[in-house]
């Protein structure tokens, strides 16, 4: 069984006692302690079930690479699947359960699927849900859906009650990992006088080093990287990071960090991770290498772990996984994990080398230690179910022919060290193929290049595939100055340190075990525990011609599940290299993706949640709407009121009161949103009879004109009123949405076209508040606040003036969009408020209403004017809505004129604006099409025609509408067809868009 | 003036790592022309005592002058003090081209402060706030989380932040959640 150490462990040593619940059960750990090491120190062998077969699994790793123990952690609020054990620091009254089982870790239904594992290879899913077609989505993937997944979704209704948050850094080396290696590259970047930033994903420094041993300069590695920690801390240009994890490392030294602070305190004040966003000029991965895993039958019974991992829980966390532990390697490394077991009086009955010639100098320790090792030897399979209870050793040349039984409740394996190359990768670097070393390691030839060409990382230690001590720190120190350099620090000279050389035997590649192993052996030989893919399924998969590495890694899932294959990936390819028999190296690897490690959504996000989840633009009326019954509508990011609800009152009820009020009485409109861009210089007018379609030069100071813009491509994208301020200004309206994106096309064409043109724009649309005033009273209540004649004749229809009314400075525009009297009036923005309560107080008399985005779109379309957006969509031209008029054919040219005599642009079956009235008075439904007999070549119903904008008017007690039809104009009187989702139609007669005052006479009182 | 209302009216947020206030109206004038011209650069100098450099800001008691693109300064002045400024800038220019536009209304204005004033900036902003790396004098036309931001150092662990008015609110909201109390990074 596993336990606790009385010798206590590097971590926990002296830590507190905690108490944690695992699976409704109260178990005791300590501080210091990873959740898999107090898991183990409570004997908890088995932790979970696996994806698709539901077998018993435990802790295989002590690191991020752990593919098994992943649990449900938390609840309620806090709920969080899939957490990984190995990387989860114990807290007092910590929660967590296991996954994917039912009803209960120990006694699963779900272990079914391992009885029918002969008819669950790879590509069943592809080859049995195919048919019958209609299968798919009523039954198949329903089903598929509930048994997919491992740990549970957190509850919708669930909201998490933690804080993250994003954090901008800069420095001149990052140094990715805190081991020796990471360590020593960092202080030697340091020393060049650049700032460097060091980060580790761990709560320690040191890394491997310490618990596998070795020397440094005559220190053992543990003493030195303590002093080198201590040099580091007390340099001022070195950050320093613990619990943070490189996370990716994308172009030009962008850097992700995964920082998290609460998660071992969960009750601590403060963002729960964070997410570093680096920019650093020259980046230094020190990931370290991760330990593979042998193919053998029964490896995934729970107390068969990597060989490292029961060194680390001995030695880091005094837990020993087991009394009797087999190793079982084609390395020495793992001689060093039977060395220290046996040192710590645990038993140790075999090392299995499946190398004929054994190991070197750690196999005489061994033997002087007194443990049997059996060289040219394999794991047959492993014997237990939910722990191991022994092992049948067999010859590692043959095909399993069972030699012996040894009893033992944990086997741990080595087959070999894969240096952790996913940093290095991310951003392009190459790998090649180390055939001393059977692993891939970074191409120092051909790193990630930044923009001057220049490799920007640079890999050392094990991710280096360094696993000797004598160059691994030698070769740190030097990337580090090399790095410090090139990141523009000064050259020193200090001297290499040097690493002691520990004299052992080369690996050898065993990537099956039997070499022979028969099928039998090899569908219970395990390469990825998470998604339950067996070597068998990856010579299925070559078999089945997926000879590309990523189309079997796709089709069996090998790699795919959260730990993206960390363990299993070399040992796949290995098998699928072997299958298509061609060296691994021509198969390749598959793709490294960022993150290095699965990072939380929350970091991802960020702030922004909450109130700071999306910005909201607010007009300086936005509180006194709010206050006054504003039933508010998202127009950009803007929120503008739809209609101001009295009490009782339907948001409907309202919208007929402003309408009828707005046309009999008086309307107020807070259209401060619309964009206000001032366009200024001799060229102006040139400029501005470029952008809009009618001809803007000619207009006197002191009038406006209405204005089209079309895109180069002839296509509608805004519209409004220009007022010309003087002989060399003019202040453009342009529509709410359009402020941003027409200044940044008028600048685009001025910088990067007519950059020789006099002209300066400036995006004034915030600076006012802009009041529309609107209906018969509108004059008398302006009259009534005073300051201004603002009587026919001193300003008439579509002219403005500059003077004060009420005491406000204001400018006024005598425009209209709603066809009655009507005065927009802007003022200081930060005078807004006050002036629009003038204007309701003095307005009150008079009947004033204010009125929201509904009524003006309303009163706009009854008078048939068009809307950017309703009845433009990116494909209608001015043609299209007979805005011919507004063309200039005086102009040689114009944005949109010449793509306006494309022939589709020119052809004369457009769809075209008409009104539309429904004969039963209803309103027609937006966007509905019209329709007639026969089918289009796609089966569709053959379409003419459909609806742009669509109101109820209160004034006509009738449904109104506008809508492109095809020779709409000439089909005036004509009865055409809307057929509605629920299957009836809706009868509605061509008649001309324009139905309220044709003559504009109300309007030019 | 006395109807004449900021976007937040001074609000502030205390207790965090840092201190957010809103601070009121400020006469802002964007000034676009030639940088190079003898009498642009008298003008400013006359409103702001310095002509800046690029990604920088001139202060002197009363008025400042930042740099916000090759051919763009911000002009700072006293609220009231804004049209005055413009009608001055279009007389000394005359016979120029330029545009001199009063856009005081058009935003919000905010000051971070306090000794992790620097951290609560570097959550937001894609800035280097190292203290070696961001002084006082520069300046900056960025972005604070989602929305357009220009920011500066007005003293020593402060900042000063402006962004357009309609997101004020936003700005202050957002300033508050990265000053929130056990938030500090340690970074600097």
């Amino acid at each position: 069984m596993s336990t606790r150490l009385k010798s206590g462990g590097r971590f926990t040593s002296g830590g507190a006692q905690l108490s944690f619940d695992f699976n409704g059960k109260k178990l005791k750990g300590v501080a210091g302690d990873t959740l898999a090491s107090a898991l183990l120190a409570n004997d908890q062998m088995m932790v979970g079930r696996s994806f698709k077969y539901h077998r018993p699994r435990g802790i295989v790793a002590s690191g991020g690479e752990e593919p098994n123990a992943l649990f449900n952690m938390g609840y309620t609020n806090t709920f969080e699947p899939n957490q990984r054990a190995t990387t989860t620091e114990l807290f007092e009254g910590l929660i967590a359960g296991s996954q994917n089982h039912w009803p209960s870790l120990e006694f699963d239904i779900g272990v079914l699927n391992t009885y029918v594992s002969r008819l669950l290879p790879a590509g069943f899913y592809y080859k049995t849900f195919i048919h019958p077609r209609s299968f798919w989505k009523h039954i198949y993937e329903p089903i598929i859906r509930q048994s997919a997944g491992l740990g549970k979704a957190p509850r919708a209704e669930d909201r998490d009650p933690d804080t993250y948050e994003h954090f901008y850094f800069f420095a001149d080396v990052m140094v990715i990992g805190g081991g020796v290696a990471g360590l020593q590259a960092a202080k030697a970047a340091a020393l060049t006088g650049v700032k460097v930033l060091l980060v580790e994903q761990t709560a320690h420094w040191g890394g491997r080093a310490p618990v596998d041993g070795g020397e440094v300069n005559g220190t053992p590695v543990e003493a030195y990287c303590e002093g080198l920690v201590a040099e580091l801390q007390a340099m001022d240009n070195v950050t320093m990071r613990t619990r943070l994890m490189g996370a990716g490392v994308y172009d030009h030294g962008y850097t992700l960090g995964y920082e998290r602070l609460n998660d071992h305190q969960p009750d601590a004040s403060g963002p729960r991770h964070r997410l570093w966003r680096i920019r650093a000029a020259q980046i230094i991965t020190a990931t370290g290498a991760i330990e593979r895993p042998l193919s053998f039958a029964g490896n995934d019974i729970p107390g068969v772990m990597l060989a490292s991992a029961v060194r680390d829980y001995a030695v880091n966390y005094g837990v020993s996984v087991a009394d009797r532990t087999v190793v079982v390697t084609n390395n020495d490394d793992a001689y060093r994990t039977a060395i220290t077991l046996k040192n710590l009086g645990l038993d140790v009955p075999c090392i299995i080398d499946a190398r004929a010639g054994g190991a070197g100098a750690l196999a005489d320790e061994a033997k002087a230690l007194g443990i049997r090792i059996e060289n040219g030897k394999a794991i047959a399979k492993v014997k237990g179910g939910k722990r191991v209870t022994g092992v049948i050793l067999c010859a590692q040349a043959g095909e399993g022919a069972e030699l012996e039984e040894i009893a033992c409740d944990a086997v741990a394996m080595s087959g070999g060290w894969s240096p952790v190359v996913h940093l290095w990768s991310h951003c392009g670097g190459k790998l090649v193929w180390d055939d001393a070393q059977s692993h891939f390691r970074p191409d120092s030839e051909r790193p990630p290049s930044g923009a001057n060409g220049e490799g920007f990382v640079s890999v050392v230690g094990s991710a280096n595939g360094h696993m000797q001590m004598a160059e691994l720190v030698g070769d740190a120190h030097g990337a580090g100055l090399a790095a410090g350099k090139a990141a523009g620090g000064t050259a020193v000279k200090t001297k290499a340190p040097e690493g002691a050389y520990s004299s052992e035997n080369a690996v050898e590649p065993v990537w099956l075990m039997p070499q022979g192993a028969g099928y039998k052996l090899r569908s219970k030989a395990w390469l990825d525990y998470q998604n339950d893919v067996k070597v068998s399924d990856v010579q299925l998969a070559a078999q089945e011609g997926f000879e590309s590495v990523e189309h079997a890694k796709r089709y069996t899932t090998l790699g795919m599940a959260t730990d993206q294959g960390k363990l299993s990936n070399i040992n796949g390819l290995a098998i699928l290299s072997d299958a298509l028999g061609q060296p691994i190296p021509q198969t390749g690897t598959t793709t490294f993706r960022p993150p290095y490690t699965p990072i939380s959504m929350g970091a991802i996000g960020g702030e922004a949640r909450g109130k700071v989840f999306q910005p909201l633009r607010k007009t300086p009326l936005y509180g006194w709407s709010d206050k006054n019954g504003a039933d508010w509508e998202p127009v950009g990011a803007w929120r503008r009121p739809f209609a101001y609800l009295q009490p009782g009152e339907s948001v409907h009820d309202a919208v007929n009161r402003e309408v009828k009020n707005t046309r009999e009485a008086l309307g107020l409109l807070d259209a401060s949103t619309l964009g206000k861009l001032i366009v200024k210089g001799p060229d102006a007018g040139k400029f501005l009879d470029m952008l809009y379609t009618n001809m803007m030069s000619t207009l006197k100071p002191g009038k406006c004109r209405y204005g089209l813009m079309c895109s180069e491509n002839g296509f509608l994208i805004d519209d409004g009123v220009v007022a010309r301020l003087d002989e060399d200004t003019f202040l453009c309206h342009t529509t709410t949405g359009g402020a941003e994106t027409i200044h940044g096309h008028m600048e685009e064409w001025l910088q990067t076209e007519w950059w020789d043109w006099n002209v300066y724009v400036a995006n004034v649309t915030e600076q006012f508040a802009q009041i529309a005033v609107v209906g018969p009273n509108a004059r008398k209540v302006l009259e009534k606040l005073g300051g201004m004649d603002l009587s026919k004749d001193a300003l008439a229809f579509m002219e403005w003036a500059d003077g004060t009314i009420g005491g406000f400075d204001a400018r006024v525009f005598r425009i209209s969009f709603s066809g009655e009297l009507s005065y927009e009036i802007a003022v200081p923005a930060s005078q807004g408020l006050a002036f629009w309560e003038a204007l309701m107080a003095a307005g009150a008399e008079f009947g004033a209403m204010p009125y929201g985005t509904e009524t003006l779109h309303i009163l706009r379309a009854e008078k048939g004017f068009i809307m950017i957006g309703d009845e433009t969509d990116g494909t209608v031209i001015p043609q299209d809505l007979n805005l011919h008029w507004a063309l200039s054919k005086k102009k040689e040219d114009y944005l949109g004129k010449r793509a306006h005599q494309r022939s589709h642009m020119a052809d004369p079956d457009r769809w075209k604006l008409v009104g539309l009235k429904t004969l039963d008075k209803s309103v027609l439904p937006d966007g509905a099409y019209a329709v007639e007999p026969g089918v289009n070549a796609n089966g569709q119903r053959n379409m003419f025609g459909r609806v742009t904008s669509t109101y109820y008017s209160s004034n006509l007690e009738r449904g109104i509408a506008m809508g492109l039809v095809k020779n709409g104009p000439d089909r005036m009187g004509e009865v055409i067809d809307f057929p509605k989702v629920d299957g009836t139609i809706i009868k509605a007669k061509i008649v001309d868009p324009v139905i309220y005052d044709k003559d504009g006479a109300k309007q030019n009182v | 003036m006395s109807n004449a209302v900021s976007a937040l009216q001074g609000a502030s947020y205390v207790g965090g790592i840092a201190e957010i206030r809103e601070l009121g109206l400020r006469g802002m004038i964007t000034l676009r022309g030639d940088l190079a011209d003898k009498k642009l650069i008298k003008a400013v100098k006359g409103i702001a005592g310095t002509m800046p450099d690029a990604r920088r800001i001139a202060m002197n008691d009363k008025a400042g002058a930042a740099w916000m693109s090759s051919d763009e300064l911000l002009l700072m002045v006293d609220h009231a003090d804004a049209p005055s400024t413009i009608e001055a800038l279009n007389s000394a220019l005359k016979g120029t081209h330029f545009l001199a536009a009063n856009v005081s209304d058009a935003r919000a204005v905010f000051e971070v402060s306090g000794p992790s004033a620097r951290e609560v900036m570097a959550k937001l902003a894609p800035v280097d706030f190292a203290p070696d790396a961001f002084t006082q004098g520069m300046f900056r036309r960025s972005r604070l989380a989602q929305v357009p931001a220009a920011l500066w150092m007005s003293r020593e662990d402060a900042f000063t932040v402006v962004c357009f008015r309609s997101v004020g609110e936003y700005m202050f909201d957002l300033l508050s959640v990265a000053a929130q109390g056990g938030s500090e990074v340690g970074a600097y």
